[in-house]
């Protein structure tokens, strides 16, 4: 091989090197951080033609519609459970911490956590958009065909 | 009537922008010199229309016209005067339009102060300028108008502007990120018109760059701002979420920085011509892939705009004929722009290139984390999200080669160097980068974690490097000062560019590794320790605005027996739309931050409050303004700002930008 071509296959070489670790470590990177999607129905009763179910202690997503009258503040921290719903099973979310603005009753918000018992979820993170018509699209979808209860403002403000 | 008249401005800014991408283009192919004299005028002439449209809408929106559907969403009476303004971008056609007043605003600004260049090149840059400008009109005319009328029915009064964007940073970062996005459009036309010329030497790279820049400026201000909104006002303290919308900005920003790099190589040295080019195509194909985005809905996002499919596909119609005419333009002339240098594997050529191509890894790797989810549930493999680890995982693994190389880049000269010369330099400012980092971090802190020291020692090398450099090339031929007088603008705005990274990187670091968050239950008297800083919660105050009521929490903070501050973290309710909003109280300064945020209330009066403390995070947005700094420094050059009078030879530019770099190094 003279020395150009030598010097060529080397560059080629680098770059193949360079591009395989790279996608290696996007794969590897992407393997712990892609979060499924489920509604309660589907924790419960399994999510597609398989009727896959997490297990449990998987990290997983959450979204539906927070049942009217489930919330309960622990009375001397910030411990906080409530129930979540879409068409018929109900789930059980454990929190600690402060809900974001937009979390009422009967609003559809999106939880991130742990999967500690087959309808439990221990969210380190609870989302509420910042639109108070705003449904998480997923939500949405499960939500079709049965009533949304629409959020009561006069409660909310009788709070204050 | 006047909103009518702000419909029939835009569509006859529309009409002229059809004939500014006809007539140029046409004559600069027949070579028919009248027709590419129109293009000047015609570009004036509808950004004069556009602004007339667009004050139309300011003025419905401040006389509180609600026959209009986008006032009657976005704004209500109640609204202070200066919100009632900023509402005019506060939702999905408001900010189209702005978008179009911005993209005609750099076209009439590119006509006048192109005087100077051929002909062709300025008939061609107006005309793909105009073309682009025709698509948004119509966008914004069909699919997207502000200026829908809900005669003969309308409220009497309005919906309100979202109270997360009551801010005075909400005010002004939407036009500069707009303004960053529409000026990678005029890169972007230059680029074309380089290609239909087939001319591209190093007199167009130093018509370009000063636009490229701009726009890299306006997006990194941008970017910042809206970081530090975030930060301020979502009431969270997190400073960058990964979320679709903040990657629709960070993708063109990235692609921006990388053209930027590569187009003073191609300035000063006259290599990476047709990769230029490319990257001048994917800037621009970056923003509108970020528009699609964010207007579409396809992605789940916490900027929730109102979304439309039919939107979505228009604009994806677009992008694919701006994206796939370009690209096929470039396979056929590439060639014809192609660069014959020459250089070693030691030389400031490669720094460029490695530079170029980790930006445009971390690029991509942003485009597969918000793509990805899409992907994924249109092949019906279920709903999925990527998780804020996957994107900071990548992205240190790419600061290290990244950081490491741009430590090492300004001590590389043009064309080749030996690796003994730098060696030694290299080992010093290594070792001396060691030292200050760990006696920093261990002397500050009991704990510090692998990833942290690697980072911050990247901040300090590049900083060191950047210092050497400085003091090496001001000390070469003279004293000091005189050395540090002689420099240009754009060397000083290299060193500021690095400088700022370098700032953010080490703040990232260190505000990651070292914040202490804390949400805590409290009742009135009672207190909280974070960091020798005692919190007092002092009790609840009611309070009354112009258009929300709410409460504040008043926390007092004593350190060592001494008072510090005392915040108010209020929590609002806006009265038309009945939102909550939290508006949190931040004491700031160089070293930390202390924030406070009010939860809810709960029982027995006590309150849930978030209290954080964040060590060295102004640094982050301070870094973010010194590198703006870098590219106000090159515009403020006075090789740009004679390009409109005097058409200068590359000998010039050449020496006028490296004097000192000039001498090799043997």
């Amino acid at each position: 091989m003279n020395p150009r071509r030598k010097k060529r296959m080397m560059a080629l070489l680098a770059v193949v090197f360079g591009l395989g670790s790279a996608i290696g470590l996007v794969l590897y990177a992407l393997q712990g951080n892609i979060n499924l999607f489920y509604t309660p129905t589907e924790l419960i009763e399994g999510k597609g033609p398989e009727n896959q179910k997490p297990f449990v202690g998987q990290k997983l997503r959450i979204g539906g519609m927070v049942v009217p009258g489930s919330v309960k503040r622990a009375p001397d921290s910030l411990h906080v459970e409530f129930k979540l719903m879409d068409k018929g099973p109900i789930v059980k979310i454990l929190y600690k911490g402060i809900l974001p603005d937009l979390f009422r009753e009967g609003q559809g918000i999106v939880a991130q956590g742990n999967l500690i018992a087959p309808d439990t979820i221990e969210a380190f993170e609870v989302l509420a958009k910042h639109d108070e018509e705003y449904m998480p699209p997923e939500v949405a979808e499960a939500l079709k065909g049965i009533k949304h209860e629409k959020p009561v403002y006069n409660n909310v403000k009788g709070d204050y | 009537m006047i909103p009518e008249l702000g419909y029939i401005s835009l569509t006859i800014a529309l009409g002229l922008s059809i004939l500014l991408c006809i007539y140029p283009l046409w004559g600069a192919y027949t070579n028919n010199l009248r027709l590419m004299r129109a293009a000047p005028a015609l570009a004036i002439g509808q950004c004069v229309f556009v602004f007339i449209s667009y004050a139309a809408l300011v003025y419905a929106s401040l006389t509180d016209d609600f026959t209009l559907v986008y006032v009657a969403s976005n704004s209500s009476s109640s609204l202070p005067w200066y919100y009632k303004i900023t509402s005019t971008w506060g939702g999905h056609e408001g900010a189209m339009l702005l978008w179009v007043v911005m993209q005609a605003g750099w076209t009439a600004l590119v006509s006048i102060s192109s005087k100077s260049l051929p002909w062709p090149l300025r008939a061609r840059v107006l005309g793909v300028l105009g073309f682009l400008g025709v698509g948004f009109m119509f966008y914004t005319l069909l699919m997207s108008s502000p200026f829908e009328s809900l005669l003969p029915y309308y409220p009497v009064e309005g919906h309100d502007l979202n109270p997360l964007l009551q801010d005075p940073g909400m005010i002004i970062h939407p036009p500069l990120l707009y303004m960053g996005y529409v000026g990678l459009s005029v890169s972007f036309s230059f680029a074309i018109a380089a290609l239909l010329t087939g001319k591209l030497d190093n007199t167009w790279a130093k018509w370009s760059r000063p636009w490229t820049i701009s726009a890299w400026l306006f997006l990194t201000l941008g970017i910042a701002l809206g970081s530090w909104w975030a930060y301020s006002e979502l009431g969270w303290g997190g400073w960058w979420f990964w979320d679709p919308v903040e990657n629709a900005s960070l993708m063109p920003w990235l692609i921006a920085t990388a053209l930027l790099h590569s187009l003073a190589a191609t300035e000063k040295r006259g290599v990476f011509k047709s990769w230029t080019v490319l990257l001048a195509i994917a800037g621009f194909s970056f923003s509108l892939l970020g528009t699609f985005i964010v207007r579409s809905g396809v992605l789940v996002s916490v900027h929730a705009f109102t979304t439309d499919p039919g939107r979505g596909m228009f604009i994806l119609g677009f992008l694919a004929i701006v994206v796939g005419g370009s690209l096929a333009l470039y396979a056929m002339r590439a060639s014809a722009v192609s660069s014959p240098g020459r250089y070693r594997l030691f030389s400031r050529e490669v720094a460029l290139w490695l530079n170029n191509i980790l930006l445009c890894v971390a690029t991509l790797i942003v485009l597969l984390g918000t793509l990805l989810p899409l992907v994924h549930k249109e092949l019906g493999m279920g709903s999925i999200s990527i998780g804020e680890p996957f994107f900071n995982e990548m992205f240190s693994y790419l600061l290290v080669p990244f950081a490491f190389a741009l430590g090492v880049a300004p001590l590389l000269r043009w064309k080749q160097n030996k690796f003994n010369a730098l060696k030694n330099k290299l080992l010093l400012i290594g070792l001396l980068s060691i030292v200050i980092t760990a006696s920093w971090l261990y002397s500050s802190y009991d704990v510090v974690s692998s990833m942290t020291f690697i980072a911050v020692l990247l901040a300090v090398w590049v900083t060191i490097s950047t210092i050497f450099d400085v003091v090496e090339r001001a000390t070469k031929q003279t004293s000091l000062i005189v050395g540090l007088k002689q420099f240009t603008n754009s060397y000083w705005a290299m060193v500021s560019g690095h400088f700022g990274f370098a700032c953010v990187v080490m703040s990232v670091a260190l505000t990651s590794a070292y914040s202490v968050e804390r949400d805590v239950r409290m009742m009135p008297g009672e207190t909280v320790t974070l960091n020798e800083y005692v919190y007092r919660f002092d009790g609840i105050k009611e309070i009354v605005g112009a258009n929300y009521t709410g409460h504040a929490a008043m926390v007092s903070i004593h350190k060592e027996g001494e008072k510090v501050t005392k915040l108010y973290a209020e929590k609002r309710l806006y009265n038309v739309g009945m939102q909550f909003m939290t508006e949190a109280a931040i004491d700031a300064s160089l070293g930390r931050d202390l924030y406070v945020a009010l939860g809810e209330q709960l029982n027995n009066g006590a309150w849930a409050l978030r209290i954080y403390h964040k060590p060295y995070i102004r640094w982050m947005w301070l870094g973010g303004l010194i590198m703006s700094f870098a590219g106000l420094l090159i515009l403020l050059d006075k090789r740009y700002r004679g390009t409109s009078k005097v058409p200068q030879k590359h000998k010039d530019s050449n020496n006028a930008s490296q004097p000192v770099a000039s001498g090799e190094v043997s």
